[in-house]
């Protein structure tokens, strides 16, 4: 199952990152499709970028809400909040897993070879004050003479802008490196320190910064599609904790808010007491119907 | 008399239903009100200041 998750994350990666004339337009996508939503953490000002980053387009429409009211314009947000929560409410944080860049980016970087350290479980917290803070409440609130917001998340933090947008734009346009300042070395830096940190953890962004997980994480009781545990089946034998890629002991907590259904503590499962659902109704071998005896058996 | 026990039949959950029915709508009234247009203008240029350049 492994193997088909990364077939389909590198399907997304290419889908959201399709404009490949970008070497000889020097420039982005500026085509239609940018109206639709990408599901992971992608820049919209990534060159190849066919797709817009909702992280990026939410603290844009936050930051301007002032200036679009003034001029009649009700734009709060309701497209991109609207997007973001139907994909939440489809697969929630199953996203990061299956169909997020940046989260391929540190699964790839966790392979290297090295020793492996886990991450304190409290820092997972962090990335809904990130949400909170730097996507809604900085662009809504701190704004300029002119009432613009800035796009905090983005400007000081985001290590994706600066990978897939920042540094191949300093390549393609060599006159940009005459702007660079103290605020570039400050994302550089940040893209360093996680880079380093996918090496020797398991996706450390998506665990403690993330503000789209944090996002996603919020429907991971009512998202459509989600992992069941059978409690009668389950041993309790904690296969699932080594396994699990954010550090979920999913026999403890099936709905963590963590888990980003990567399939992987299903697998490790000797006694398939972890499955796929949809809505409810359960999508393996198992039969649901299975009555206490036969369970038994 | 020896009880037979019924087999658990899975129920359907509505919460994820109403949830999409819900943002679907949503992004429905942010496209009345003509969002989309602004998201597309906003995508399609390059923010500097947003990626650290500038």
């Amino acid at each position: 199952m492994d193997f088909v998750r990364k077939w389909v994350q590198g399907l997304f990666f290419l889908i959201t990152n399709g404009y490949w004339n970008f070497p000889v337009s020097r420039g982005i996508y500026q085509g239609p499709l940018k109206v639709i939503c990408s599901p992971g953490l992608n820049c919209y000002s990534c060159p190849a970028a066919t797709s817009y980053c909702p992280l990026g387009a939410l603290q844009q429409l936050m930051g301007g809400i002032r200036l679009a009211l003034e001029n009649g314009q009700i734009y709060v947000g309701f497209y991109v909040i609207g997007a973001m929560g139907a994909i939440g409410s489809f697969v929630g944080r199953m996203i990061c897993g299956w169909a997020c860049p940046f989260g391929l980016f540190q699964e790839l970087l966790h392979k290297i070879p090295s020793p492996t350290f886990t991450i304190w479980r409290p820092l997972r917290f962090l990335k809904y004050g990130f949400l909170l803070f730097m996507v809604v409440l900085l662009p809504l609130f701190a704004v300029d003479s002119f009432g613009f917001g800035q796009t905090w998340f983005c400007k000081y933090i985001c290590p994706a802008g600066t990978l897939e947008a920042g540094l191949p734009l300093l390549i393609l346009q060599p006159a940009l490196r005459e702007s660079l300042g103290l605020l570039f070395l400050n994302k550089l830096a940040i893209l360093i320190f996680f880079t380093a940190w996918s090496v020797v953890a398991s996706r450390p962004f998506c665990r403690t910064t993330c503000p789209l997980g944090a996002f996603y994480a919020l429907f991971n009781k009512v998202k459509l599609v989600k992992l069941r545990l059978d409690t009668q089946r389950c041993t309790n034998c904690e296969a699932c904790h080594d396994v699990c890629p954010m550090g979920v002991h999913f026999n403890e907590s099936p709905d963590d808010m963590e888990c980003i259904t990567c399939l992987a503590c299903s697998k490790a499962c000797k006694v398939n007491a972890i499955s796929l659902e949809i809505g409810g109704l359960p999508i393996s071998n198992q039969s649901p119907y299975r009555t206490p005896q036969a369970q038994s058996e | 008399m020896k009880r037979t026990q019924k087999p658990s039949i899975p129920k359907i959950r509505k919460a994820p239903f109403v949830a999409i029915f819900v943002f679907l709508a949503l992004g429905a009234v942010g496209i009345s009100l003509g969002e989309p247009s602004r998201v597309l203008e906003q995508a399609t240029q390059v923010c500097l200041a947003c990626i650290g350049i500038g």
